[in-house]
């Protein structure tokens, strides 16, 4: 039953009573870690729509001069989507019980996503390096801003990737480390997710007129 | 009482309900200041944020002091006025009732009201506190940098709040945004535990629509909060950015002093979306809890089931989503797009309807209730009074043509302080006179109880009922002095003298508040489990004050939903919602 079909009923009818008598209640710590996440996930979300839509807002002004290309996030781009095909690797791999391709799944994954951190380490000193390179100019200042909080989001994965790491070695409880897995993998989805729409809508080129069909204004 | 007496057959057995495992201190500062009791970190947050709270009060007295006897006082220059009126602004609608409705009863309330063993992380909620309170102690620490805190005003708006010139714009200002940045992120820890709480952890029985409003309150302010303050944190960023390292997000070419400055093409428009973004739902962050405690108070003390719940529920789950498009209604005077001030006005009048039928419903509760007159019932009943009294000055402020005359004067400053200082606070007192038996265990005393309510409440009339006048004279907020002018009669600096007694003696009343809950922790009256006679699960533990674990051995199982006040035919006018039909002590017929 959905929430908002949850909410139609009337509690205090006799009725009613006899159903909500049977809801089971309190659900298990693995479904409440799950819950956590999308909740935090929809926060990330919303976190970065606002810098799209800032970004956006600041495009449609006469002065704005779009960001030089780094062609070096398309490398990079390819990182992160190899190490969320290794997470779902890892995750494929632990449901079926095959647990060293698990590890060599969850490895790759972090090595993947190390890389990516330090291909955006290398774009920023290469922007930096460009004679376009300008602190003021807004569309450079949203590029450092909007990679640097997405790559906080990695690091931070990072810490939960590490957790996970260091439990599937020797002896482990196999349910706990399958959900860790899971809840990586979805992590890291979601991250690539973000990425992908901030790269192509803001990082290759002077997409405005894009962005403005998706917000129904042009 | 066919309702007491459906079939019992049906009722699910007790024992199943699933188990969290809990972590057990040893040691005292395990248990009291490390603590991951949700209970015990509740009380951290409301000391504290109390604490920082008579902080912003003392500064509100010192503005005051400044407009009702200008330049008398030798220690308020303009410079410090601007600070005052900035960090009581900013303390008291983050720091103060953003973390003690949602940190503090927040966390105290939902396991105890939705029958869990505590929050769902512990430990993430305990990290929670102690980053809040670094916040804190950041803002604490911007009054001893040079240059003082900062002095942009509580909106912090760019390009003014980082120019020189304006106080506290070189390290008060750092200290305010970095201390906010850490609010954000302690708030979001806390924030995903009452969410995932709410909706995972409740116990056996206790479906959404059986939660009494005061969880609904709580958790639909959560999700608000933690969808707004990503706004509030990303422009806090920006700005630091903006300050620290040249760029230009929000700071235009500006030529100041006869320097050009370094900044180009930075749009202070867009923090002024982003901060409202963020800025309007936290008005309904601070309101919507408000608006549910106080169902519960009034319900409990006036013997009567809420009036309309469902309806209640859905009108907390309409104003929640429509304050997130209301935001521009702030920005009237910022030269935006008539249409776009006619789309804004529109949205905000719309959000009334489920707010005037909270009110209706609050007052419906009351009609041929049984309305006991306790400390905590009067000061609900002077909630609805404020609250009326800012929603229908909102009403004014909401359309465009209203609005901007009456922008940036008094008038704003009165309403805005009826609907979301006075009206929340109220509920703050009479949610801690109603729960303080359950914290400690004792009864506030009531005659103190009773004093402090009256004047409280008859205070705040006194002073924001005349500031609506100052403001339609044309009064402006946030001047330190405004001098001689044509427009505003000398009279009005008589207004200015009363509000100013006023605000000092509501105050100094707070210090009898402070000492009741002092006293009563030591000398008050035992209160007893269950004292108001109350539904709902929090009266019903085996410990008063709870234990860590909250239910003893086994959860509590509910079997009715959290309003069984007076029903017809049951032998007392309440019956707990853990309490089976087939134990309903049925009155007998011959009464």
């Amino acid at each position: 039953m959905n929430i908002f079909q949850e909410m139609m009923v009337k509690p205090w009818a006799a009725d009613q009573g006899k159903v909500d008598d049977l809801y089971a209640g309190a659900a298990s710590t693995g479904l409440a870690k799950k819950l956590a996440l999308r909740v935090f996930l929809a926060v990330v979300a919303v976190l970065f729509m606002l810098l799209v839509t800032a970004y956006g807002g600041r495009m449609v002004y006469e002065d704005w001069r779009p960001a030089p290309q780094v062609n070096l996030l398309w490398a990079n781009t390819l990182m992160l989507i190899l190490s969320s095909v290794a997470l779902q690797w890892a995750q494929y791999s632990v449901r079926r019980g095959q647990m060293d391709s698990m590890r060599v799944g969850l490895l790759a994954a972090g090595a993947f996503t190390v890389v990516f951190l330090f291909g955006q380490l290398l774009a920023w000193r290469q922007m930096g390096a460009m004679v376009y390179f300008q602190v003021t100019n807004p569309a450079i200042a949203f590029f450092y801003l909007i990679t640097g909080l997405h790559a906080l989001h990695l690091l931070g994965g990072l810490v939960a990737w590490g957790r996970t790491v260091t439990r599937v070695w020797g002896d482990f409880e196999v349910a706990k480390v399958r959900q860790s897995v899971e809840l990586c993998a979805v992590y890291w989805h979601f991250l690539l997710l973000v990425w992908l729409v901030l790269f192509g809508l803001l990082f290759t080129g002077n997409n405005l007129d894009l962005l403005l069909k998706l917000c129904g204004i042009r | 009482m066919e309702y007491i007496a459906h079939d019992a057959s049906t009722f699910a057995p007790p024992a199943e309900v699933g188990e969290m495992e809990l972590y057990h201190p040893k040691t005292f500062i395990g248990k009291y200041i490390w603590s991951q009791d949700a209970k015990v970190i509740a009380i951290q947050y409301a000391i504290t944020a109390i604490g920082i709270g008579l902080v912003a009060l003392v500064m509100s007295w010192l503005m005051r002091l400044q407009l009702g006897f200008p330049n008398s006082f030798y220690f308020i220059d303009p410079s410090n006025y601007l600070q005052f009126v900035t960090l009581h602004g900013m303390i008291m609608v983050i720091y103060l009732l953003t973390a003690l409705f949602l940190g503090g009863f927040g966390n105290y309330l939902i396991p105890l009201m939705v029958g869990a063993r505590d929050m769902v992380f512990p430990y993430v909620n305990m990290v929670s506190y102690w980053v809040y309170l670094f916040a804190v102690l950041l803002l604490i620490a911007s009054f001893f940098v040079p240059g003082g805190p900062t002095g942009a005003g509580w909106t912090l708006y760019p390009p003014q709040a980082i120019l020189q010139g304006t106080p506290g714009a070189t390290w008060g200002i750092i200290l305010m945004l970095v201390s906010l940045a850490f609010f954000i992120i302690g708030f979001t820890m806390g924030g995903l535990n009452y969410v995932v709480t709410v909706l995972q952890a409740r116990t056996r029985g206790m479906t959404l629509m059986r939660m009494p409003l005061t969880i609904w309150g709580i958790f639909m302010a959560t999700v608000l909060a933690l969808l707004a303050f990503p706004a509030l944190f990303v422009s806090a960023i920006m700005m630091l950015f903006d300050l620290l390292l040249g760029t230009s997000f929000f700071m235009p070419a500006i030529v100041s002093m006869g320097q050009q400055g370094e900044h180009t093409g930075g749009n202070p428009l867009l923090f002024q979306h982003l901060f409202w973004f963020f800025g309007h739902p936290e008005v309904y962050i601070v309101a919507l809890p408000a608006f549910g405690i106080v169902s519960d108070l009034l319900s409990v003390h006036a013997r009567k089931n809420i009036f309309g719940y469902r309806m209640m529920v859905w009108a907390i789950v309409a104003i929640g989503g429509l304050s997130f498009v209301v935001w521009a209604h702030h920005m009237y005077v910022s030269g935006m797009n008539p249409y776009f001030g006619f789309f804004f006005a529109t949205t905000t009048l719309i959000i009334a309807i489920p707010t005037a039928l909270k009110v209706y419903n609050w007052v419906l509760t009351l009609w041929h209730g049984n309305i006991h007159l306790t400390v905590p019932m009067l000061f609900a009943i002077g909630f609805i009074f404020a609250f009326i009294h800012g929603g229908l000055t909102g009403l004014f402020l909401g359309n465009v043509t209203v609005s901007v005359p009456l922008s940036d004067t008094m008038f704003v400053v009165a309403h805005f302080h009826m609907v979301m200082a006075v009206a929340p606070i109220m509920v703050v007192f009479g949610a801690i006179y109603h729960w303080y038996p359950k914290i400690t265990g004792r009864m506030l005393d009531d005659g103190m109880g009773k004093f402090h309510f009256w004047a409280t409440f008859l205070g705040t009339y006194a002073i924001y009922l005349p500031m609506h006048y100052l403001g339609f004279l044309g009064v402006p907020r946030r001047y330190f002095d405004v001098g001689g002018t044509d427009f505003i009669p000398a009279s009005a600096q008589s207004l200015n003298v009363g509000i100013t007694i006023a605000a000092l003696i509501v105050g100094a009343v707070q210090v009898v508040f402070l000492y009741n809950l002092v006293w009563s922790y030591f000398k008050g009256k035992p209160s007893g489990g269950n004292p108001w006679n109350a539904t709902t699960l929090e009266w019903q533990t085996p410990d008063t004050p709870p234990q860590h674990g909250n239910f003893g051995p086994t959860l509590p199982v509910v079997y009715r939903w959290a309003y069984d006040y007076s029903v017809p035919g049951a032998a007392q006018d309440f019956i707990p919602q853990n309490v089976p039909a087939q134990d309903v002590a049925r009155r007998s017929n011959k009464t």
